[in-house]
């Protein structure tokens, strides 16, 4: 088995704020992050796939078919947006590192699914701070 | 919905890589350099990666805050700036990089909410790192 990474980036803003509580407890949990006017971040998106290599392309899948994936259904979404405000599955949703890597999975997984296995969704919201999500269950 | 979490940290410390039950000629063979007497040291990264349900009410699986504090007061202020072999868990024990990551990761399992701690990665340079799993 071949695991194959595809990295992406993209520039957002977002903020983090839970409706049903109060400014207090919001501030407590959330901290800087949950300043109303938001803030933003260069996010490293990483695409994992995992299959075994076509005997004839030698490849488990077609990286420039990758790319052009990630940049339709993730980057044309998300990159110079501010999630809150601008991405349907942030309406509701607070737009944590690990709802974004959960987002990102859902927005891809089906198309690759065609072709390969989705194995992981990593995102960096700073070289130091990244959320995983490896499908349901994983 | 399970997902997972990771943060890196930078401590710096200093080891030397000597097996008792070796002898000088056998110390150098087997760690060349890093058998200098002196001792050496590294600029270590540590990742630690915690997996878990995305809480409702947060969209996290954990607070950094709370990560933070746990890798701060078990890891980081315990090793940082320090001789690892001078600390007690490396009396009988090499500071090879593949202890150290074993022992952060038990200190880190003991510290964090039980079932949490998926994975401890320990960078000793830019090309070398090892990795200690959840069993």
């Amino acid at each position: 088995m071949i695991y194959l990474t595809r990295r992406a980036t993209f520039s957002a803003s977002h903020y983090y704020w839970n409706e049903a509580w109060s400014e207090e407890q919001n501030r407590a949990v959330f901290g800087r992050c949950s300043n109303r006017n938001g803030h933003g971040h260069n996010y490293t998106l990483e695409v994992t796939v995992a299959g075994e290599p076509d005997p004839v392309t030698g490849f488990v899948v077609d990286l420039k078919w990758l790319k052009d994936l990630i940049e339709r259904e993730v980057m044309e979404a998300w990159d110079h947006r501010h999630l809150n405000l601008e991405t349907a599955e942030f309406a509701a949703t607070i737009p944590t590192t690990e709802n974004i890597a959960i987002a990102a999975w859902k927005r891809l997984e089906p198309a690759i699914t065609a072709h390969t296995r989705l194995s992981r969704v990593r995102v960096y919201e700073t070289p130091e701070i990244f959320a995983e999500y490896r499908g349901e269950g994983a | 919905m399970k997902a997972y979490f990771g943060r890196r940290y930078m401590l710096s410390a200093s080891h030397r890589l000597y097996a008792a039950g070796l002898s000088e000629e056998e110390n150098r063979a087997a760690y060349g350099k890093c058998n200098n007497p002196h001792g050496h040291g590294h600029n270590y990264f540590v990742e630690v990666l915690v997996g878990g349900k995305v809480h409702d009410e947060t969209g996290m699986v954990m607070n950094l805050v709370e990560l933070d504090a746990a890798v701060g007061a078990r890891v980081v202020d315990r090793f940082d700036h320090s001789n690892l072999n001078l600390d007690p868990l490396f009396v009988n024990l090499v500071p090879t990089t593949e202890n150290l990551c074993r022992a952060v990761f038990g200190l880190l399992k003991e510290a964090l909410p039980v079932g949490m701690l998926d994975r401890v990665r320990v960078e000793e340079t830019e090309n070398n790192f090892f990795e200690c799993c959840a069993e």
